[in-house]
């Protein structure tokens, strides 16, 4: 599985995440500066976490409108798989590839610590590595991770099962709406979470339970 | 053309700012505060010298950019 990992002014987990794809997939992904206007042939886009433009107006708000964004939507339209972690779903929800928003966390501090998740549908390319119903540990490190949709949407989201991710077990460190951690578009070729999976794909890192977010999408 | 677009959350979105704004004036002393919610404002000059047009732009710019519509809404006003 080819990949590309967008690299934005200010993005600082693409290293991790560059690495992640690495390791568990055997294919060296290709960073992309978001200045480009076109992307390598690749299976998997990605939008990594970090502050780009220093969160700037909004989180995620200058680099949903980046050259690069154009060319991601094209990749998403066709088909093409699009994941987005942390910052890069705030990305995908400033760019209308995913519907609703991330606001301040509820508590207004950053936050940096372990939750846990369940993976609500194992029906996507992204999820088909777990169980659906099986809870994962992943950190998070976040500020502005509270998910808010309006009703209609959630309900849409419930109805499709487009909920991907949830923080389970208490977990939830924003306050999100209904403790949504991730979600997938209509076609679930895209999918943002605010969680890290790459971060925790080897033992030294102190767990692998993200590793199979990336075997299921390699498989 | 100078305009100022004011762009503030629509009603019924929690606003945890503006509620620890909100806090900070009471222990501060101020009394009988019942909502504090933060907005921002952007001052912008442009070249273009039409009221229509220059307004039709800022509209462009508070949908496109200036605002996320899902949770904000703007005001503009020619300075």
């Amino acid at each position: 599985m080819k990949a590309a990992v967008v690299v934005f002014p200010g993005s600082n987990r693409d290293h991790d995440m560059l690495l992640a794809l690495e390791r568990v997939t055997g294919v060296a992904p290709t960073a992309v500066w978001h200045a480009e206007t076109a992307l390598p042939k690749v299976d998997l886009v990605v939008l990594p976490g970090g502050f780009s433009y220093g969160d700037y107006l909004r989180s995620g708000a200058i680099a949903a409108r980046a050259p690069i964004m154009r060319a991601v939507a094209d990749h998403a339209a066709r088909g093409g798989l699009v994941l987005g972690v942390c910052n890069g779903f705030q990305i995908l929800c400033e760019a209308g590839l995913l519907p609703g928003v991330l606001m301040r966390n509820a508590s207004l501090r950053f936050v940096c610590r372990e939750v846990k998740l369940r993976v609500e549908t194992a029906d996507t390319a992204f999820t088909r590595g777990y169980a659906s119903g099986q809870v994962i540990r992943t950190p998070v490190a976040h500020g502005d991770g509270n998910y808010r949709c309006d009703d209609a949407t959630l309900a849409r989201l419930k109805g499709e099962d487009r909920i991907a991710f949830r923080y389970a077990d208490g977990t939830n460190p924003n306050g999100s709406l209904d403790d949504i951690a991730g979600i997938v578009s209509e076609s679930r070729n895209v999918l943002g979470l605010m969680p890290h999976p790459e971060n925790l794909i080897e033992p030294l890192q102190g767990g692998i339970d993200g590793r199979a977010l990336f075997a299921g999408l390699a498989a | 053309m100078k305009a100022r677009v004011t762009v503030t959350l629509k009603s019924g979105v929690l606003d945890p700012q503006g509620k620890a704004i909100e806090g900070a004036l009471a222990s501060l002393g101020f009394a009988g505060v019942s909502s504090v919610r933060q907005g921002k404002v952007f001052d912008i000059e442009m070249a273009e010298a039409d009221k229509a047009k220059a307004e039709a732009a800022l509209k462009a710019m508070g949908d496109r950019l200036l605002a996320n519509t899902v949770i904000e809404k703007y005001e503009i006003a020619i300075v």
